[in-house]
């Protein structure tokens, strides 16, 4: 790695801190509610991306499944939203169970009385199947896009299961939580919603140095191996399988947490969130941004869905052209990503193009060497 | 007996359906490892152009042959589909080979593209600019290559994309002129009506049978028939045979990959236009029909083992037989005295969204056991 390549990261790394602290402090004062709570979601989908860079992007993993995990999350959160916010309705259950002539809480939501007990299964319980999943997969070396398909089958199945299932959890029409109570609060409330943004970005700082502290020494080197060549990896002593599965799991539970942030703001959380076009919308992100870069994830998720709104608001239909294209234009001319263009030669590349920037003369091999040794 | 007859009958007709979408990708997937999620879209567009020639054939000159409509479909969605995917392999798939995981986010994109495409922009002109995409593409090579090489080639395409264009956008004119269903944009889904021939039921032995059922089956066994004497059989199907077992020996051995390339991808996509005649008979036609049909495809395609049609044949029926004895509880009527628990749980999957969370559940703990499906390709190597 040579010198000035370290300098570069770290002047990205010191601008993008300055210009996060500075959005997160002046945010809650300088948008109305409305766009600051549009800011909160995008910034908890980031944690999502964030799990998919680190399985995508370092593991080489392509999930097509994450909306799994990101709704269970939300799921979790709600359910205990509901059932605290439930003492007014009959039988002392959510209100929808009247709908379908539910007198009995399913077994399942009990647990979710105890606010603790939530805490610990908004990530538990999306980490733990999501490594039930991974292993079964891995186990079996099923991988590349045989990974994708069967992740997206299973996608399929919770997505039948949770919108069929209304006497359960409501099937199709989801479960609210705007007009649910949080410690005596109104969770859609104005001052509940500022409070879930600055949680959110705490949240997805933490989550940033969370999956930086991952990727770094031996851990993240294994990763990088499954994702460049997993027999040599596996020849060389290591069971892949396991560090797939941990990998996994953990994009699992910070698809979780994702989940419940996102849920808690967007005021209701339905089976919608498990619809293949989402999980896949989650890839892009990371695409966009710029895979195995973790801060692309990040960019990626909050620039690309707060360009979704403001296309959306103005030209409703031109979005899944425009959607379409960023797939096509990010697989085959940018392959790296923005972050990853930036990081890369394509600045130079394109200043050179114009003339602006004189050639560097060196050896065309040392270039080349010297490209590949950063990737290690 | 009886009761076995039925649940045959219904588990053919579900798994031909099935078949018919998969077999497409199977080619696709397994001859050339793309994973084409736009293969679902693709079927849209052949469902799409059942509609348009069924409008096309109510106008007063080709009224008298309204009845033959379908069969004509059948051929026009082969061709508008396998166009498109020709084009999607030109422009796109071309410079992704060897990297199926981006072929899968390009393909996306595309299919995300197309549902716009339908919604946003009037049939009558897509129609237009498919009729211009077709004769711009297969016009070239029509011409006897003295003619080629007598004049500037550069110059020779310009003037057959010009004359492309022209006849695409009189075409779309025409059209929109003179069927007004076709002269606006929407995104409401449509109905294909069956011909008369086609409509009511048939009876085999003792059990009433839907005809467009049948009519769906009888596609499917053409196209499987079809597919299988062309790849065994014709010279082409050898080389499409032969780049899948060993691409650069092939290409060594003077046999052109590019062309071969599209040839596959274009009769993939052509047969998903083949499929979405066959979906179009079964229920409305809008833009995200073709969503349903593709996770089941991939499914198909991973447990009969890529790259082998027979696999691709047993799953579809083996998955349509599950779903019916699932989807409609028929174990329970099978064996009604089973102990309680059992029934219970029968009762719970008996529904056809919970038959396919069943399926799935299933195919996935089947891949527990044969991860490479039911048909594996032998070989011996570190990885496939």
């Amino acid at each position: 790695m040579s010198f000035s390549k370290i300098k570069f990261d770290k002047k990205i790394v010191l601008s993008f801190w300055i210009i996060l602290i500075a959005l997160i402090i002046a945010a809650p004062t300088l948008l109305p509610v409305f766009r600051l709570n549009l800011l909160g979601r995008y910034l908890s989908l980031s944690i999502v991306a964030l799990g998919v860079d680190l399985i995508w992007g370092y593991t080489g993993l392509l999930s097509l499944g994450q909306g799994i995990f990101f709704a269970l999350g939300g799921y979790c959160a709600a359910m205990y939203l509901q059932i605290t916010s439930s003492s007014e309705f009959p039988n002392n259950i959510p209100e929808f169970f009247a709908l379908y002539g539910v007198e009995k809480l399913p077994f399942f939501w009990e647990p979710f009385r105890s606010p603790i007990f939530t805490f610990f299964a908004i990530w538990i319980i999306p980490a733990l199947i999501a490594g039930l999943i991974g292993f079964l997969v891995f186990r079996n070396r099923i991988k590349g896009v045989y990974f994708s398909i069967l992740t997206q089958a299973s996608l399929l199945v919770f997505f039948n299961f949770f919108n069929g299932q209304q006497k359960l959890i409501n099937g199709t029409n989801g479960l609210k939580t705007d007009v649910t109570q949080l410690f005596g609060q109104m969770v859609g409330s104005e001052s509940m919603q500022r409070i879930f943004f600055w949680i959110t970005a705490i949240l997805v700082i933490s989550a940033w140095f969370f999956a930086k502290w991952v990727v770094k020494g031996r851990f993240g080197n294994i990763l990088i191996g499954i994702r460049d060549d997993e027999p040599r990896v596996r020849f060389t002593g290591y069971n892949p399988v396991i560090f797939k599965t941990i990998i996994f799991s953990i994009a699992g539970g910070l698809a979780g947490i994702s989940g419940a942030l996102y849920t808690v703001q967007s005021g209701i959380v339905s089976p919608q969130f498990m619809t293949v076009p989402f999980s896949i919308e989650m890839v892009i992100w990371v695409a966009v941004g710029g895979r195995g870069t973790l801060l692309g994830a990040i960019l990626g998720a909050v620039f690309i869905n707060y360009a979704k709104s403001l296309v959306s608001e103005a030209l409703p239909a031109s979005w899944m052209f425009i959607q379409g294209g960023l797939f096509i234009l990010v697989v085959t001319a940018l392959p790296e990503g923005v972050l990853g263009w930036i990081k890369g030669d394509g600045p130079r590349n394109l200043l050179q193009r114009f003339g602006l920037k004189r050639k560097i003369e060196t050896y065309p091999s040392l270039e080349v060497n010297n490209k590949e040794g950063n990737n290690e | 007996m009886e009761l076995l007859l039925d649940s045959l009958f219904n588990g053919v007709a579900i798994g031909s359906v099935l078949l018919v979408a998969a077999l497409g990708l199977a080619i696709v997937f397994g001859l050339m490892g793309v994973i084409n999620l736009a293969h679902g879209e693709l079927m849209m567009l052949g469902a799409y152009t059942t509609y348009v020639t069924q409008l096309i054939f109510k106008l007063p000159i080709l009224k008298p042959f309204y009845n033959s409509y379908i069969i004509v479909s059948i051929f026009l969605a082969f061709i508008v589909s396998g166009v498109v995917g020709i084009l999607l392999e030109k422009t796109i798939i071309r410079k992704l080979y060897g990297s199926p995981l981006e072929t899968l986010l390009a393909t996306w994109g595309v299919s995300l593209i197309l549902q716009q495409f339908v919604r946003s922009v009037p049939l009558a002109y897509g129609t237009g600019l498919v009729i211009s995409l077709i004769i711009g593409l297969f016009l070239p090579s029509t011409f006897p290559s003295k003619i080629k090489e007598s004049i500037n080639f550069k110059y020779f395409k310009f003037s057959t994309w010009l004359f492309a264009t022209l006849t695409g956008v009189l075409t779309g004119n025409i059209i929109s002129s003179s069927v007004s269903k076709l002269s606006r944009a929407s995104a409401r889904n449509v109905d294909v009506t069956a011909p008369s021939w086609m409509r009511g039921q048939v009876e085999i032995i003792g059990t009433a049978f839907p005809k467009t059922r049948l009519m769906i089956i009888v596609i499917t066994l053409i196209s499987v028939i079809a597919i299988t004497l062309f790849l065994n059989q014709s010279a082409w199907g050898m080389r499409i045979r032969a780049v899948t077992q060993n691409r650069q020996m092939s290409d060594c051995l003077g046999i052109s990959t590019e062309k071969v390339d599209i040839i596959t991808f274009g009769i993939g996509s052509g047969l998903a236009g083949v499929a979405g005649v066959a979906v179009s008979l079964l229920g409305s036609v809008g833009p995200n029909v073709g969503g349903n049909y593709i996770v089941g495809c991939f499914m198909v395609v991973v447990l009969g083992g890529v790259g082998n049609l027979l696999g691709t044949v047993f799953a579809s029926f083996g998955i349509g037989i599950m779903t019916d004895l699932i989807g409609a509880g028929r174990l329970l009527s099978i064996w009604p005295d089973m102990p309680l628990p059992l029934s219970n749980t029968i009762n719970f999957f008996a529904t056809t969204s919970m038959a396919r969370v069943m399926i799935f559940a299933l195919i996935v703990i089947f891949l527990q056991f044969k991860p490479t499906g039911l048909f594996p390709q032998k070989g011996r190597m570190v990885e496939n």
